[in-house]
């Protein structure tokens, strides 16, 4: 009879000295591959660390970064929204709309146009949320729903045209150069300060309130929320709404930007935000994610597309190098946990 | 004075009763002993306590008033905390923000600071000023996580705190902890009910006893009146019938051979069994007999030796197990052994091994139809047709509907998860007769059993498990219940 053992099944064994490295090196993974892209895209171009793509770059992403945010909050309580990219266009073509539409013309009217589409936002957002919450539909069956109802929504607004307003109307002035142009003196774009706040807000919400650390644990456990007598259903509507509203918001910034509201915005925002959360280290199932890894995430996103527009990649490979990325990112993150659990 | 009174509690699940007419009565400052066999009802009238079962029948009363619990938040406004086995944290939180998670409910702000000196102040009261209550809930170890669930509930004035087999997963050290935050638990006034199968532990902790069998109670005892002996016989007080349909054991060769089988929650473990023996696998919930049979099976990684009919074998998938002829019926019937949706002909006929295909894995309706139906005829399926949904069967028809994959696949090793679990008498009596049955055609079974009569009426040897190792094996005169108990329970290798 033999004495040696022999495995049924497999017993995994791994040398223990390389822990501390690794998971150093994992937990800061994003980081390090952050600062990596910034140094690769400096050595590829000399125009990369110029003020005015670096403005450029964040300008554009600055729509991103909000939808990511909202994304971020019906993440973290373990759902997920398809909608923002739809809800966007919504709300980019009713702030195109309703500027000509409105009686009256200057700062006061686009806010109230600003508004207006938020307010449309937020309301898609909150039938999201009750269907979540108050009927317990899976999220990603409410938003696919929604998803495309709101895309037919932005296409009927103006039958499926983009809508183009008058460029001398003051109101549209305002707008348009919020789009364009920078804080006087520092020249720093605009739609860079607003996301810029809003991101400070959001940090400030999910750290410093009760309200941020009851979404992580609606995500993380929601029996314990639900038997400790808390509102589960609450923090969940307050996530889909929020985001739809912030989606809304990016949608306008995209009309000030582009100076026309056109049904198409967004599509495909929904992947992007869902990847700028899931590199930031979200995990889909709740519980865990930050604004600030979150946009890490973002930036990471536009340096991914920013570097290969520097070396003339053709659109379609650059799609499969976006794709390859996240999927390192996650693996990176999932042996970062495996990692953690054998110290 | 009489914190909890529980009276005349009834609690029915799909027609079987779990709970007739129970009666539970505690006071403040005692540690009370909930104890009984499996399924005699105790985490039932404890989940009913918490809210998160309604009962049928019956009264509670807290401090005298009737009180009705209908909701987990009813139950937690009236003072009363459960302790599971399986905690209710946020993984993903800090200590202080799970303690202290209705408190998060009332402010706007997050008083970061004060909310972890709060926490600090119960833990370190309870004697755990070791805890920092800045470090994520998930991050810490089994033991202090179920530390801070008790400072969960203490934060909201629980007066009646109920653990459930809270050492199930603590050392010895811990356990000591435990026992000492109890007792300090109990001479503030609180009234802790205590659940757990080690009866070294009621005698050391507890003060009162009550015994629930079957449904209901058998009585409430001052510890001190009571011994080990006593204490098991009480739990078991019933006469073994004749249930069980007599066998012919017809011994063959050894089938089966596992020496040393290891995994994270089994240790070392080694018997064999031969064709034409039923051997059983006895112990509580938790003491790693699932785990066994999942191992030899191949669905879990696992290191030992393993030998089939005398030749080694190296199992590493439920694949390769079910090739080499060892068949497995689960424990859960509805989550892993029959696909409720699907009808039974294609539940029979999903194994890797299926002798009745064609050329290139075609499927030859025909002969899959005939012999499932004489698998059908042979095991006495009740079904409408082989074309009945899994789900539309008694749970004993669906039993046999797990079993028919095994035996499309002529497998002669039989794993056997607890086969009569929830399953009607009748139904209990049929599926004895197909495993008596089986082991006649010369099959070799082994059986996970909670039920000690049928353990004791069904198989030829049983092995008592306890914390992951074989505590010792009983057969012909040793086999009895108290035997099965005391090996289970914590005195080793009494024969």
């Amino acid at each position: 009879m033999s004495t040696e053992t022999t495995t049924i099944g497999a017993v995994q064994n791994r040398n223990p000295a390389r822990r501390g490295l690794l998971t150093l090196l994992i937990d800061w993974n994003i980081y390090i591959m952050l600062a990596a892209l910034i140094v690769a895209s400096a050595v590829l171009s000399e125009h990369f660390l110029t003020l005015q793509n670096i403005y450029n770059l964040l300008r554009q992403l600055a729509p991103l970064a909000l939808v990511s945010i909202g994304m971020l909050l019906v993440v973290l309580t373990g759902g997920i929204d398809l909608s923002v990219g739809s809800v966007a266009a919504i709300g980019g073509m009713v702030v195109a709309m309703a500027m000509p539409a409105l009686p009256i013309e200057g700062g006061a009217a686009l806010i109230l146009c600003v508004l207006a589409a938020m307010a449309c936002g937020t309301l898609l957002g909150a039938v999201n949320g009750i269907l979540v919450a108050g009927f317990g539909m899976a999220s990603f069956v409410a938003t696919l729903a929604m998803m495309t109802m709101a895309r037919g929504i932005a296409y009927m607004l103006s039958n499926g045209q983009p809508v183009r307003f008058p460029r001398e109307l003051p109101t549209a002035q305002i707008l348009t150069a919020f789009g364009a142009k920078g804080v006087p003196g520092l020249g720093t774009p605009w739609p860079i300060v607003a996301a810029l706040l809003i991101i400070v807000l959001f940090v400030v919400l999910l750290r410093c309130t009760s309200w941020g650390r009851l979404t992580v644990a609606t995500g993380s456990n929601e029996t314990a929320v639900r038997l400790a007598g808390l509102p589960v259903w609450r923090y969940k509507l307050l996530a889909y709404t929020i985001c739809g509203g912030l989606s809304a918001l990016a949608g306008v910034m995209v009309t000030a930007r582009t100076s026309v509201g056109t049904p198409v915005t967004g599509v495909g925002l929904e992947l992007d935000a869902i990847a700028a959360c899931v590199i930031g280290g979200a995990l889909l199932s709740g519980g865990k994610g930050t604004v600030v890894q979150t946009m890490v995430g973002v930036l990471i996103l536009g340096l991914i597309g920013n570097i290969m527009n520097l070396m003339s990649v053709p659109a379609y490979p650059q799609q499969i190098i976006k794709g390859v990325i996240i999927i390192l990112a996650v693996l990176l993150q999932g042996m970062g946990a495996s990692a953690k659990r054998r110290v | 004075m009489e914190r909890l009174q529980m009276q005349g509690i009834a609690k029915e699940f799909g027609g079987i009763a779990a709970l007739r007419g129970a009666a539970f009565s505690a006071r403040s400052g005692e540690v009370h002993a909930l104890m009984g066999e499996n399924g005699a009802g105790k985490s039932t009238l404890m989940k009913i306590l918490a809210g998160a079962y309604d009962h049928q029948g019956g009264e509670i009363r807290i401090n005298g008033a009737p009180a009705e619990i209908r909701s987990p938040q009813d139950a937690l406004r009236r003072g009363v905390s459960v302790i599971y086995q399986e905690f209710s944290l946020a993984r993903h939180l800090s200590v202080a923000e799970n303690i202290l998670l209705e408190r998060l409910g009332r402010d706007f702000w997050l008083d970061r600071r004060g909310m972890e000196r709060r926490a600090a102040e119960l833990l370190a009261d309870m004697g755990f000023p070791e805890v920092n209550p800045r470090a994520f809930a998930g991050d810490l170890p089994v033991a202090m996580q179920q530390v801070v669930e008790i400072c969960k509930a203490l934060s909201r004035d629980c007066s009646i705190l109920v653990l459930d087999e809270p050492t199930a997963v603590l050392t010895a050290h811990e356990t000591e902890k435990l026992f000492a935050l109890v007792r300090r638990l109990r001479d503030r006034g609180v009234c802790v009910i205590y659940i757990s199968h080690r009866l070294d532990e009621i005698f050391a902790l507890c003060d009162r006893v009550t015994v629930l069998k079957d449904g209901a109670t058998v009585g409430t005892w001052e510890t001190a009146t009571l011994d080990h002996d006593s204490l098991t016989r009480l739990m078991i007080g019933r006469e073994l019938s004749d249930f069980f349909p007599a066998r012919q054991t017809n011994l063959g060769p050894v089938a089966l051979e596992v020496r040393g089988l290891t995994t994270p929650l089994v240790q070392n473990v080694s018997f064999s069994v031969r064709r034409g023996e039923v051997v059983g696998i006895g112990g509580l919930v938790g003491a790693g007999r699932t785990e066994v049979l999942r191992a030899i099976f191949g669905a879990d990684p696992a290191t030992g030796e393993l030998r089939l009919n005398g030749q080694q074998q190296v199992i590493r998938s439920p694949g390769d197990a079910i090739r080499a002829g060892i068949g497995l019926v689960p424990e859960d019937r509805k989550q892993q052994g029959v696909l409720l949706d699907l009808p039974i002909l294609t539940n029979a006929m999903l194994t890797p091994v299926n002798p009745h295909l064609g050329l290139f894995g075609i499927l030859r309706g025909g002969r899959e139809r005939a012999a499932a139906q004489g698998l059908r005829e042979r095991l006495r399926l009740k079904a409408a047709s082989l074309e009945a949904e899994a789900g539309t069967l008694s749970g004993g028809n669906q039993q046999k509907v797990a079993l028919m994959k095994s035996l499309v696949s002529r497998c002669e090793i039989l794993l056997l998860d607890e086969p009569t679990r929830g399953v009607d008498v009748g139904a209990k009596v049929e599926i004895y007769r197909v495993i008596n049955e089986l082991a006649a055609t010369g099959a070799a079974v082994v059986m996970v059993s909670s039920e000690m009569l049928e353990l004791i009426g069904m198989c030829d040897r049983v092995l008592v498990m306890r914390a992951g190792h074989v505590a010792g094996e009983l057969s012909g005169p040793t086999l009895t219940e108290e035997g099965i108990i005391e090996l289970a329970m914590g005195r080793d290798n009494v024969h």
